[in-house]
């Protein structure tokens, strides 16, 4: 393959997971790295590097577009940072005493757990527009963690209580964990803290998460970056594609259905729910 | 509940990520095109820098690989600096208790950081 092929390719691949990565809500880490490793077989370390740069490109590439719009919650995202670092930080220390294999396992058990939570959540109910009627708790009004947002597709603005705020802090240390580890932007995991956990509305949880990813990237980027795990012929093409598409993919995102992002959601769940439980036994496919 | 100030904040926030990218995949964009002018990285082996001090050194004579990492360092400080503007935004607010959690995710950061360099060396 040419240098120039070879960039060419690096670039396509960022802009794809660029877009996916913002319309999920997830780092696009988590694509990069299977395609790397298992389409190119680039060694897994390089891949890791490069996907903790993909992760902080859409992040940023993302957020954009989400400020302009108020879906973010600023005060939720800033709380929770505490947690994602201070994870990142442990999982990077880790990185190399816990045997990976073992970590796969667990978080794909976590990541299929989730996709059957979201599966449920499908299925139609009563009222099936209206917003769950959460009661906030002591620790989310004291800590102002309530916000609102505009949403395009049901043309009004939605306000939203949070709760379970410890239950969501515990979940982000986790996420924290697996993305220092990993290399990954664990966005699905801070999807979960804040949709499944602390009730968050889809959308403000998706471009909080996006928001989230790029600081707790940054938390365990420099480790890579210094210690040259981060390859420049790999991570630089990936990361123009991506920050391109992110924001391509944060347009999009806004004028779709929670139903349909869900949709979306869920097959990609599924599948890398599979494939790092695979992984976990050392299957490649 | 979001407020003006809460509105202003984020949009100045959205501001400084909207620089930091532009200038991180400028000066990347630009060690690619450098890369493909020479068609090499500019160090012998497929070799690259990954210290301050050699990213420094490569620089001077507009090394692609220099350039490069050069622009993805740039990338990773972006959402730190994103934290420093949320530290003055939330202080220019008066809230306090913002101050002090988004102060703790920085001091994080920094220890990080500063833990990552010293890891290598």
């Amino acid at each position: 393959m040419t240098v120039t092929t070879n960039l060419l390719l690096m670039l396509i691949i960022g802009l794809f997971a660029g877009t996916m990565g913002a319309i999920l809500g997830i780092g696009g880490g988590m694509l990069v790295t299977p395609i790397l490793t298992i389409a190119l077989g680039l060694d897994i370390k390089y891949a890791i590097g490069a996907g903790i740069i993909v992760v902080i490109a859409t992040s940023s590439g993302a957020t954009i577009a989400f400020l302009k719009d108020e879906m973010l919650n600023l005060r939720v995202a800033m709380f929770l940072e505490i947690a994602t670092t201070l994870g990142a930080v442990a999982g990077a220390a880790l990185n190399g005493v816990i045997p990976k294999s073992i970590l796969y396992i667990l978080f794909s058990l976590l990541v299929l757990n989730s996709s059957w939570k979201m599966i449920k959540k499908l299925r139609p109910t009563a009222g099936q527009q209206a917003l769950p009627d959460v009661q906030s708790d002591y620790l989310a009004t004291k800590l102002r963690l309530n916000g609102n947002y505009y949403d395009k597709a049901l043309h009004r603005d939605i306000s939203y209580q949070v709760r379970n705020v410890p239950g969501g802090f515990l979940m982000m240390l986790v996420a924290g964990l697996a993305s220092g580890l990993l290399g990954i932007g664990s966005g699905a995991f801070k999807v979960i803290a804040m949709d499944n956990i602390m009730q968050m509305p889809l959308k403000p949880s998706s471009a909080t998460s996006n928001l989230m990813m790029g600081v707790t990237a940054a938390a365990s980027a420099t480790v890579y970056f210094f210690n040259g795990t981060i390859l420049p012929q790999i991570a630089v093409p990936l990361a123009v594609g991506v920050v391109f598409g992110a924001t391509l993919g944060s347009r999009i995102m806004q004028h779709l259905q929670p139903k349909v992002i869900r949709l979306i959601f869920i097959p990609i769940l599924l599948y890398l729910g599979v494939q790092m439980f695979l992984k976990g036994f050392g299957v490649n496919i | 509940m979001k407020s003006k100030e809460m509105k202003t904040i984020e949009l100045v926030i959205g501001k400084i990520l909207r620089i930091g990218v532009v200038i991180s995949v400028t000066v990347m964009l630009l060690g690619l095109i450098l890369f493909l002018w020479q068609q090499s990285g500019g160090y012998p082996h497929n070799r690259f820098p990954s210290s301050p001090a050699a990213i420094y050194q490569g620089l001077l004579t507009l090394k692609p690989y220099a350039v490069m990492m050069l622009g993805i360092f740039l990338l990773i400080l972006t959402p730190v600096l994103r934290v420093v503007v949320s530290i003055y935004a939330f202080w220019k607010e008066h809230d306090q208790l913002y101050v002090y959690i988004t102060t703790t995710v920085l001091i994080i950061l920094v220890v990080a950081m500063v833990g990552g360099y010293w890891i290598r060396h």
